[in-house]
């Protein structure tokens, strides 16, 4: 009980930290002092305390976007299991629900951009599809593999993997899952080298550009959702790379907290050190994955 | 009889003729004798219509054209008197011209009959009272009918092409223009760009002239560009004024203009990082462009070195102490450009962003008549500071930096060396100051003649042209800013390419909107 009570609001309330620590690793890289830990949440508190504009073009899709989107990511981080601990909603065939309820969330934010009727957001939604379709069949060849490897079709089942550790056979398509994961959690939550978070050049945005119309509140739950989305993928991936566990419940939940924030450091140091792709080239990187999570399932039933 | 381009007056750069001494064409033969020249290897600088100075108005105008000999170091002066309304065009020849016709069309109302894409350029009411453009309104100023942006665009049909319009309002804090791509996907086969949102009517402001306000309307032309711009004006109303600056006053202009370009080449290189997302030399680059705008603070107590340049001379000196102060700041801006630039060619996933994007192949450059950084990039060896020296450049010459690739990567490239070169220069001269008065009285200018003097700003070559009427008066004054020259380049460089290339492509060029639209 405790246990679900601290997932939701580690859920709820750690996303923005998560781009707090993003911000400040890549100041410290560039010189600077950068912006506080706390910023994303100052700036959401600004944005929801703000009015709000509408197209007249727009209908009730363009409203409906952030908060399906909103409802869908915090639905999928009810699906994940945090550390060691189970997550509060567990079923066989989860891992379905969980890939579509992010295509659920893409579905209306590409909805949303498209009722605009402006071209850069109607560029940016056929980008976000375009990457989509390289990026979703990734994500499903990596749950393949786990699930394979722990024969249960949850998400809390698969992820949290047999007691005592992993197999040693299982280390080399674990390996190659947990990179192919992690560019599919780098593309899904925009960051370098998939997308710029920080542009303000529309033509060269994918996801930016898709939420330019919206402002004050509407804004807030896409920028909130966002970070969400991180902490959910980030929390995925974890369980792949740092599957540690003391059996102090406090002990683990520190930790949980902690490789989420270094993650969140290793997020940092890649914006930091390269450039973004060439748009045309996104799909060889996404490709990329898909073959990593894929000879990964290749292993381990061969 | 015919007649050939030799018969153009020449004078060379910074110096000034009566106009009586420049023998007047046909107007055909003064259009073949442009497209002659071009081919010989001149270029067009300026290219301008003078209302005739004998009162008769709107029906008789005067063409001039100034051209640019790069191999003899000489310019060309020619004119030619237009009776009626029209002129034949040479654009479709001589691409170079075409948005001087077009200028030459908005402003006097002259047509140029024949050219291919006839537009307006910066979208106000002619001076003359004709208007050569179909429907256009009557001229009495704010006439109704003449928007920004609006009017027709090249459009490309067909199946899954599309149209994407971007500004003049644009999602960061820029000058605004706008942008019309073709495209097919990512793919761009054309843009079309329509500037003149920034149009202040400084050429018609400085007629007239020269007054108090002269020089500052010359130093906000481009504010980025103020040292080059007020090098140029001043340097038109010396040669008329027989005034000569003192040795130290040019070494003086010379070391603000390279602490210009170093300041803007520094800001640009950082710029384009960001264009691609690498921040370390985006946030390095900006704080180093605000080290070199702040030693042009500390001679002249500006960042953009307003008030450093004055007819006559300079209005700041450099003494002793600060001179040693800007050479160990100079040593320092160096150890840290470097640092910072050479992690762009070092890094794999910038140059893999940089090379081949947005190429401009030598031949286009040469037929667009670009100048600067952007020309140089495509191989042209062409550079003010060396083809039409004046100033201390006649005596200390900066050798002339130039790539080959014609892509971004070159554009970069090349000002990075640049940089490097604009550093020794400056090193050089604050080692060797020359003495003499910072400044030279101007008296009188030299009555119905015309001055031109072009210097090498950052951006490229930056073109005044002056005339005087009988009684010394500005009767014309003709200011071409580089970009003018190379708007045409940027739309030319994404063609074929993704259009999620254009930000980094436009920033390659890092064109001046408030100096094209005047």
């Amino acid at each position: 009980m405790i246990d679900t009570v601290v997932h939701l609001l580690l859920l709820l309330l750690l996303p923005p930290l998560l781009l707090g620590v993003i911000n400040k690793t890549k100041a410290l890289f560039a010189g600077r002092v950068g912006a506080p830990f706390l910023q994303s949440y100052y700036d959401l508190w600004k944005l929801f305390r703000k009015g709000m504009v509408f197209s007249s073009a727009t209908t009730w899709i363009f409203r409906a976007g952030p908060l399906v989107t909103f409802a869908a990511v915090l639905m999928a981080g009810l699906l994940v299991p945090l550390g060691p601990f189970d997550a509060p909603v567990a079923f066989a065939g989860d891992l379905i629900l969980f890939a579509y309820l992010f295509g659920l969330a893409r579905f209306f934010t590409t909805a949303a951009a498209l009722d605009t009727g402006s071209a850069f957001e109607g560029m940016g939604a056929a980008r976000e599809v375009t990457f989509s379709c390289l990026s979703e069949p990734a994500l499903f060849f990596g749950f393949l593999v786990l699930a394979k490897q722990y024969g249960s079709l949850s998400l809390t089942g698969m992820l949290h993997g047999p007691a005592g550790g992993m197999p040693a056979s299982v280390v080399a398509p674990i390996v190659l899952v947990a990179i192919g994961l992690f560019i599919v959690m780098l593309a899904e939550t925009c960051r370098i080298p998939v997308d710029d978070p920080n542009t303000h050049l529309e033509l060269t945005m994918i996801h930016e550009v898709m939420v330019l119309d919206h402002s004050g509140p509407l804004l807030g739950t896409v920028l909130y959702s966002a970070s969400i989305r991180l902490f959910v993928l980030g929390s995925v991936l974890l369980h792949l790379v740092a599957p540690f566990q003391f059996g102090d419940p406090l002990l683990d939940w520190l930790a949980f907290v902690a490789e989420l924030l270094a993650l969140s450091v290793a997020i940092g140091v890649i914006e930091s050190i390269m450039a973004r792709l060439r748009m045309r080239r996104v799909p060889y990187l996404l490709t990329g994955a898909l073959l990593l999570c894929g000879s990964g399932f290749i292993l381990l039933v061969r | 009889m015919s007649r050939s381009y030799r018969d153009f007056a020449a004078l060379s750069n910074g110096s000034s003729i009566p106009v009586a001494k420049i023998e007047p064409f046909g107007v055909e033969d003064f259009a073949q004798a442009i497209l002659e020249a071009v081919a010989a290897g001149s270029r067009i600088s300026s290219y301008f219509a003078v209302p005739r100075e004998d009162g008769k108005g709107g029906e008789s105008t005067e063409l001039y054209a100034l051209l640019a000999d790069d191999a003899r170091n000489t310019l060309l002066v020619g004119r030619s008197r237009v009776e009626g309304g029209s002129l034949p065009s040479i654009a479709a020849a001589c691409p170079q011209a075409q948005l001087f016709e077009r200028e030459i069309a908005e402003q006097s109302g002259l047509l140029p009959s024949g050219h291919p894409w006839l537009k307006r350029v910066r979208y106000h009411a002619s001076w003359s009272g004709r208007d050569a453009f179909a429907g256009g309104a009557p001229s009495d100023g704010g006439a109704p009918g003449i928007e920004p942006g609006v009017g027709e665009f090249y459009r490309v049909e067909g199946d899954q092409v599309h149209e994407v319009a971007v500004g003049p309002v644009h999602a960061g804090v820029i000058e605004p223009g706008h942008f019309r791509f073709q495209c097919a996907g990512e793919k761009v086969f054309h843009l079309e760009i329509a500037l003149g949102y920034q149009h202040r009517g400084v050429e018609r402001a400085m007629l007239g002239g020269p007054d108090k306000r002269s020089l500052h309307y010359a130093e906000t032309l481009a504010g980025d560009t103020t040292i080059a711009h007020a090098s140029s004006y001043s340097q038109v109303l010396e040669t008329m004024a027989a005034c000569r600056p003192s040795a130290r006053a040019q070494v003086i202009r010379g070391i603000a203009l390279e602490l210009e370009r170093l300041a803007n080449h520094t800001g640009d290189l950082g710029a384009l990082a960001g264009d691609v997302g690498f921040l370390p030399t985006l946030s390095f680059c900006g704080r180093i462009r605000g080290d070199f705008l702040n030693m042009t603070a500390l001679i002249c107590g500006n960042r953009f070195g307003r008030g450093m340049v004055l007819p006559g001379g300079v209005g700041f000196d450099i003494e002793e102490g600060r001179a040693a102060e800007l050479l160990k700041r100079l040593a320092a801006a160096e150890r840290d450009t470097a640092g910072a630039v050479n992690l762009l060619w070092d890094t794999q996933s910038v140059m893999a962003r940089f090379e081949d994007t947005g190429p401009v192949p030598r031949e286009v450059a040469l037929a667009l008549g670009l100048v600067g950084p952007a020309a140089r990039a495509s191989g042209l060896s062409r550079d003010v500071r060396y083809d039409q020296a004046s100033g201390i450049f006649r005596m200390a010459q900066i050798p002339v930096m130039s790539y080959d690739s014609g892509d971004v990567f070159g554009r970069a490239y090349v000002r990075w060396l640049e940089i490097q070169q604009s550093i020794a220069f400056i090193r050089e001269q604050l080692l060797s100051l020359p003495s003499g008065p910072l400044e030279a009285e101007v008296k009188s200018l030299a009555p119905s003649s015309l001055a031109a003097a072009l210097n090498e700003g950052w951006r490229g070559e930056v073109c005044h042209v002056a005339m005087t009427d009988s009684s010394g008066a500005f009767r014309r004054y003709k200011v071409v800013d580089p970009s003018f020259h190379n708007w045409a380049a940027l739309a030319w460089s994404l063609r074929e390419q993704e259009i999620s290339d254009f930000p980094l492509c436009n920033k390659s060029f890092n064109l001046s909107y408030c100096g094209h639209d005047l």
